[in-house]
Formats: structure tokens, C-alpha cells, sequence
């Protein structure tokens, strides 16, 4: 039904996609199936008008057809739920969906088309209240009105840009079942993800991409995880990180009672008390905005907590600021690299040292010693493997991943007592998620205490001796890592107590 | 005697209150677009200006208030130029729009200060009823109609919207012309009926009372009309209760209140706060 044909473009420096093809079929459910920077969202937004190919053409029914906006992709039937969801949160579900729809009437276009809203939401399984403002909407409801959004323009081609990043597992079974009846219906999916399980379970064929070229595509019958793997990696891959058993020593980190509000002045913890022992990872899983920011930022010291205590190796540390926890001991990977974790104009040298420049050897009084911060940043690029050109390049330029590791040798290197990680893995690839689960292991079994807060179910399992699960504010619950289940884990994040 | 007060005071209150709720309601369409405009008081002393000119030359105050509103959106046009196209600075770009409409006004009005006006219209005029009725016919378009949803999706979520080929550019590129359109009317008001004659800044600061009137409606062009009626109360007292106050000290009436209003306004529920994509420049594509 739709075919790209020798898709090739580049960015300055990148040739994101080098002679891609792809040919989907009505009725299927296609995985694109790629590492971070594999060419998967530039191949999609070329197909959606966003950006023009440098060459290579796109056929739909057989029949060329150019792309040059959105607009032209949504005449066509192709619609796209994008991982970041184009909502105006304020406005309600039929107003989102109504807005730009050609041919609605002038007066009241919302209202006319809830009827439509509703007769495809219980056609496709997609149930949402038309009249909801979608700031009051979960995710997973969210993520439905997108998919509308797109069916209603009349999507015969539809793109789903991650969208099981935000889904508990229960949702994501609901997805499943919402893709296959568009499959019945003779819809075409295509499928985007690097989650390997998902891609096996849903997609009938799935195209591999790696570093913008198609290295293989295949009937899903015909394969499976482990070479699926070796194809988008170009090497084995180890599936379980091995974790050393460690019996773990007495409580570094203890929260009592804490109540924190959030940035509109709501209880965003409400009371929530829990201990990290040193030489242990808790885990903390949930769906974002239960309260896993304003955890983070209140361990940290970046906001305050209207009451209980924190308190770090018996020292009551409640509400000090964030240098004062961090000579204290406490480590913090924030959940956004780019904005908390560096100075992005600055250099990797410079950024290494951001919290311990004040102090010898890397200055003396009021003057900084360059090369006592150059040859530390020599040190730590060897020591974590840092990919960079040098240390003195801007940090900014360096991948996501080396940003990262740049980020931990940093807070790892003052030997911290406890380390807050948030979403430490986001966003990054097999490789470098890997290393960066190794360094946090390492200081497990060193005698650090963990704190690990993920959206990442299989990160969680995979690192957390102990898993707790924040539910609008509050743990719903704490279970051993050994004992804890995907379907377990995914009724607590819902605010169920099982 | 108190009664007749009272009565007075409404009255007058009605007649500041028209330019207020004019420009008010210009400015509401402009931020529920995405841009703010805080030149709102440049372009009413230049629309002052022109309609007195106006007026006086043809002797026609009606003409007079119709060229106000074609230099408000014209220099409502420069507005959008800088913040839509060149993506300047919203903020910067306003204040500046504020200070050369006093300064172009000053300049051009020179030799016309003291000149009388013959024909003028009434304080309360058409224009009062009329910016009742645009204030519902505003309020309607902008909730019940498609135009609206438009305009409220560009301030809300420009991408989202430009996603689903609205053309954001052009929505706030009309929005902020519309706006000056009506804050240069409103400026004309004062020269040709409620002082009917030209005097340098002789809108006293009204526009930025007017972008007041905008956060404590909670953009709502409904509730502006209250906000004008407020507003335009608290300064016509600032003049008559100079008999027992300092007038230094009643000048500073509307803007004190101003500040209070924002102060208790500041923290809304969700739903009533500023469009959140308000002072943000767009660019399709960019993150």
C-alpha cells in the first residue's frame, strides 16, 4: 500500500537515512525497529511532510506522491501519534480533535463532532469522554485521542511514534488489542520502537535499522529477540545485566513522613515514608507525575518539604540546600540531562568539575588551576569512556549517552553515599544503557545506597533489590525486586494495592 | 447627595471605562493568540493623535476615530512584525512600541495643543453600547466558534495546532493587527469625546490599565467588561477625591490596584491562567 524507495537525507554532519526502503501492507502492523539515532523518526517525519528527502521517493497505492507538510500527509490518509503528544492541554477532547477538521461548521465545531467521537471509540476500543479537558486525561487516555485524532482525518496509514513509552503494561495490552482491530479494518501501522519484547508480540513484520540503513526486513515468524538484537546492535547483546547478590548493610537514606507540594502549590507526595540501605537499589516505578520529580528535586535539596524529615546516615538533612547534600554525600543524575545535568555551552573539562571546583586541587583561593581540571577531565573520559574529541569541546556536542556518562563520573567521583538517579537510561541506547547499569551495580556492591526512580519497568526488575511503586503521591507499595512481576508492578502503578 | 455621587461616579465610571474595555478586548484576541502586545499605550496616543487631527480637519469625529483604528493596526503591524516573523522578543519589542507611539504622538502633535474641538461625540456614546455588544459578540466567536478555537489553540499549543495545518503566523499576525485596531479606536476616544481636544499623553497611562484588565478577566472578554467598569471607577476617583487626598497620591489609585489585582489573581486555577504558549515565539519545526 505505501512504499518509500531509496530514502536518502542528511543533516549537516549526519546522513540520518542512506537509501531506506520500506513497503508496508494494508492490514499489518509494521515495527521500525532501531537504536537512538538509527534514522527511525527522520524516516517517519519524511513520510509525514515534516522533512523532504534528499532523494528517493514515496509511493501510495502505487501511485508517487511528494509530501511537503502535514497538511498534504493528513490528504493522504496518513496520520501519526507522535511520542510527544501535539495536545492543547486546556481545551477538551472534541475541541482537540475538531481543530483544523475541514468542513466543520463555523459555530460550535466542537460540539457536532462528538457523536463521531464516540461511535469510533467504541468501534476501535478507543473510549474517551469528548468533553474532558485533556489535562484531566492519563496518558494512556491521551495517547487515544491522538490515534482519533489521526482515524477521524482518515488515516488508512498510521505511524506510532514509541507509543508505549508512556503505558503501564496493562495499557500497552489495550494498545495491542486497539492496533489489531485497526489491522481488521485495513488499516496500516507502522510500529516504531526499540522494545523488543513489544515488537515481537504486536508486529507482523518489522524492518531493522541501523546507523540510517535497512539491514534487514523480516516476517516476525521467521526471527526472534536474540538475532532481532543482533541485527540492531550489530553485536550480542546481553539481555540481563549480571547482578552480583549483596546482602545490604544499615539505612543510609530514610524519608519520613515527607509532604512536598508541587510546582502549582498541590500535594505532589503526600506523606510517603520508605529507607534505602547502603550496598541496596531501591527502585521507584510509576507513571510520571505520581511524584517521582518532586521526590527526586526534595532528596536533592532543590525543593522544600512541607513537612517530615529526611535524614542521610542519622543526620537530620531535611530542607538543606542542594551543595550542603551534596558534601554530604548525595550524588543526584537528574531526569534531564541537557537542562540540570551540564552547562551545555561549557566545556567537558569545565562540566566534570561543577561541583567540586571550589576545592583544591582545582583552585586555590579564588583562582582555578586549569590544568588540575584538565588533567582530572583526562582522568574520568578514560575512566567512563567517555566518546569526545577532547575535553575542552563544548558539551553540548557529545551524544546523549556520553552526556550521561559524563554526568555520573562527575557525581560518582566524590564517592557519594547515596545516589538519587532519575530516568538515568532515558532516551539512551542498548550500549550505552548497559554501561551506565554496570556503574550503578558497581556502586551497589561498593556500599552505595541507590535510589532509582524509572518509567523503565525492565530497568527497574533489572537493577532494583527492592521496588517501590508511587502512585499520586504515594507508595501504594514496596516489594522485593525477586518477588516483583510486570503485571504486579503495572496494578500498583494504577494505585492498586495488590 | 450621595445617591447623585454614586450616580456620577458610574457615569464617569462608564465613560474611562469604554477605552479601557476597547483596548482591553483588542488585547485579550492579541495574548489568546500567543503574542503580547504591551504596547497597548503607544498605540492609543497615536490613535489619539490622528482622530483629533482628523476630527478637526474634516470636522467629522466619527472619520477621526475610523483613521485611530487604521494607525492603531498599522503600528500593531510593526508589533507583529518583530515578535511573528523576526521572532524578537515580545516583551522588548512592546515597551518599545509603547515608548514611540508617546514620542511619534508628542512630535506630531506639536502646534495642536489648546486647539478646541467643535464637533465631538457624547462621553457615552454609541461607542459604549457598542463595546458591550463587541465584548459578547468577542466572547462568542472566541468559545463557540471555529475562528475561536483557532485563535485559543495558537496561544495554547502553536505546534500542536500547526500540526493540524493552522497557520499560526497568520492567526497571530490578524490577532495583534485586530488588537491594535481596537486600541487605536480607543485612544481616538479620548481626543474626540471624552476630552475633546490634544494634549501630550493625554491617555494617562490607560493602556498598560487596559493589559491589567486582561490578567484580572482572566482573558476573558466577558469579564472585561466588569474589569473596564472597575477600573474606570478607581480612575475617575483618582481625579474626584482631590479635594481630600493628594493628587500624587490618588494618581497612583488605579496602578496600586493594579498590582493588587495581579497579586490576587496570580494564582489561578488551572484552566483561567495565561495562554501557555503567551510571549513564546513559534517556529514550525524547532523543539
Amino acid at each position: 500500500m505505501l512504499s518509500l524507495r531509496g530514502i536518502t537525507k542528511t543533516f549537516p554532519g549526519v546522513l540520518a537515512n542512506d537509501h531506506v526502503t520500506l513497503e508496508v501492507r494494508s492490514g499489518e502492523v509494521h515495527a521500525l525497529l532501531g537504536e537512538n539515532g538509527a534514522g527511525k523518526t527522520t524516516l517517519m517525519s519524511i513520510l509525514y511532510g515534516i522533512h523532504q528527502p534528499d532523494a528517493g521517493e514515496i509511493r501510495l497505492r502505487g501511485r508517487r506522491v511528494h509530501i511537503r507538510s502535514p497538511r498534504d500527509a493528513i490528504g493522504l490518509g496518513i496520520g501519526m501519534v507522535p511520542q510527544h503528544f501535539l495536545l492543547i492541554r486546556r481545551h477538551t477532547v472534541a475541541e482537540n480533535i475538531a481543530l483544523g477538521l475541514p468542513g466543520e461548521r463555523f459555530v460550535r465545531p466542537a460540539r457536532r463532532i462528538e457523536p463521531r467521537v464516540r461511535e469510533l471509540g467504541a468501534r476501535y476500543g478507543l473510549a474517551v469522554d469528548p468533553r474532558a479537558a485533556i489535562w484531566q486525561l492519563s496518558p494512556s487516555e491521551q495517547q487515544r485521542v491522538e490515534i482519533l485524532k489521526a482515524l477521524i482525518r482518515g488515516a488508512q496509514a498510521l505511524i506510532l511514534d514509541e507509543p508505549t513509552s508512556v503505558l503501564t503494561p496493562q495499557e500497552v495490552r489495550g494498545l495491542f488489542d486497539v492496533l489489531r482491530r485497526m489491522k481488521q479494518e485495513g488499516h496500516a501501522v507502522i510500529f516504531i520502537s526499540h522494545k523488543l519484547d513489544e515488537v515481537t508480540e504486536i508486529a507482523d513484520r518489522v524492518t531493522v535499522l541501523r546507523r540510517g540503513r535497512v539491514v534487514a526486513t523480516l516476517p516476525i515468524a521467521e526471527t526472534d529477540k536474540r538475532s532481532l538484537a543482533r541485527l540492531m546492535v550489530g553485536r550480542d547483546v546481553e539481555f540481563q545485566v549480571r547482578k552480583a547478590p549483596r546482602t545490604p548493610d544499615g539505612d543510609a537514606l530514610v524519608a519520613d513522613n515527607l509532604v512536598v507540594l508541587s510546582d502549582r502549590g498541590l500535594p505532589a507526595l503526600r506523606g510517603i515514608s520508605f529507607s534505602v540501605r547502603r550496598g541496596e537499589i531501591l527502585g521507584i516505578a510509576g507513571i510520571a507525575g505520581n511524584g517521582q520529580r518532586e521526590l527526586v528535586e526534595v532528596i536533592t535539596g532543590l525543593r522544600p518539604a512541607r513537612s517530615g524529615r529526611v535524614r542521610l546516615l542519622d543526620h537530620e538533612v531535611t530542607n538543606l540546600s542542594a551543595r550542603a547534600l551534596h558534601e554530604a554525600g548525595v550524588a543526584h543524575i537528574p531526569e534531564d540531562r541537557m537542562l540540570m545535568g551540564i552547562v551545555p555551552a561549557m566545556s567537558v573539562a569545565e562540566n566534570l568539575v561543577l561541583k567540586q571546583y571550589r576545592y583544591p586541587p582545582f583552585s586555590r583561593g579564588p583562582v582555578i588551576d586549569r590544568q588540575a581540571i584538565a588533567q582530572f577531565a583526562r582522568r574520568m573520559i578514560a575512566e567512563y569512556e567517555i566518546v569526545t574529541p577532547g575535553s575542552d569541546v563544548p558539551a553540548r556536542l557529545l551524544s546523549g549517552g556520553n552526556i550521561q556518562k559524563l554526568i555520573l563520573s562527575r557525581e560518582l567521583s566524590g564517592r557519594p553515599e547515596v545516589i538519587v538517579a532519575s530516568h538515568p537510561t532515558a532516551g539512551l541506547d542498548v550500549s550505552a544503557t548497559e554501561q551506565i547499569h554496570t556503574v550503578l551495580l558497581q556502586r551497589r556492591q561498593r556500599g552505595a545506597a541507590i535510589l532509582l526512580v524509572s518509567e523503565d519497568l525492565d530497568e527497574i526488575l533489572a537493577l532494583a533489590d527492592r521496588i517501590g511503586v508511587l502512585f499520586s503521591g504515594e507508595i501504594v507499595g514496596i516489594v522485593s525486586g525477586a518477588e516483583a512481576d510486570r503485571e504486579r508492578l503495572g496494578l500498583m502503578m494504577t494505585g492498586q494495592r495488590v | 447627595m450621595i445617591t447623585e455621587w454614586i450616580l456620577d461616579t458610574l457615569i464617569r465610571a462608564l465613560a474611562v471605562g469604554t477605552p479601557l474595555l476597547w483596548a482591553a478586548l483588542g488585547e485579550i484576541y492579541a495574548e489568546r493568540s500567543g503574542v503580547i502586545n504591551l504596547g497597548v499605550e503607544g498605540m492609543m496616543i497615536l490613535g489619539a493623535f490622528f482622530a483629533f487631527a482628523v476630527a478637526h480637519t474634516s470636522g467629522n469625529p466619527a472619520l477621526g476615530l475610523l483613521v485611530a483604528g487604521v494607525v492603531g493596526g498599522a503600528s500593531a503591524l510593526l508589533h507583529a512584525f518583530l515578535s511573528v516573523t523576526l521572532r524578537a522578543n515580545q516583551y522588548v519589542s512592546g515597551l518599545a512600541l509603547a515608548m514611540f507611539g508617546l514620542g511619534l504622538a508628542g512630535v506630531l502633535g506639536r502646534g495642536w495643543e489648546g486647539i478646541p474641538l467643535l464637533n465631538t461625540l457624547p462621553e457615552i456614546s454609541g461607542l459604549t453600547y457598542l463595546g458591550v455588544v463587541l465584548a459578547v459578540v468577542l466572547w462568542f466567536v472566541l468559545y463557540h466558534t471555529r475562528l475561536g478555537l483557532v485563535i485559543r489553540s495558537t496561544g495554547e499549543a502553536p505546534a500542536a495546532a500547526d500540526a493540524l495545518g493552522v497557520n499560526v503566523a497568520r492567526v497571530r499576525y490578524l490577532a495583534v493587527v485586530f488588537g491594535g485596531i481596537l486600541a487605536g479606536i480607543a485612544g481616538g476616544f479620548f481626543s474626540v469625546a471624552y476630552r475633546p481636544s490634544w494634549t501630550e499623553g493625554m491617555t494617562g497611562g490607560t493602556g498598560w490599565i487596559a493589559i491589567a484588565i486582561v490578567i484580572f478577566a482572566g482573558w476573558d472578554p466577558l469579564r472585561a467588561v466588569w474589569g473596564a467598569l472597575l477600573f474606570g471607577a478607581l480612575y475617575y476617583l483618582s481625579f474626584r477625591l482631590q479635594t481630600w487626598i493628594a493628587p500624587e497620591a490618588l494618581r497612583m489609585l488605579p496602578f496600586a490596584f493594579t498590582i493588587v489585582a495581579l497579586a490576587a489573581t496570580s494564582r489561578r486555577r488551572r484552566g483561567e491562567g495565561a495562554p501557555e504558549a503567551l510571549g513564546l515565539p513559534y517556529a514550525s519545526g524547532e523543539k
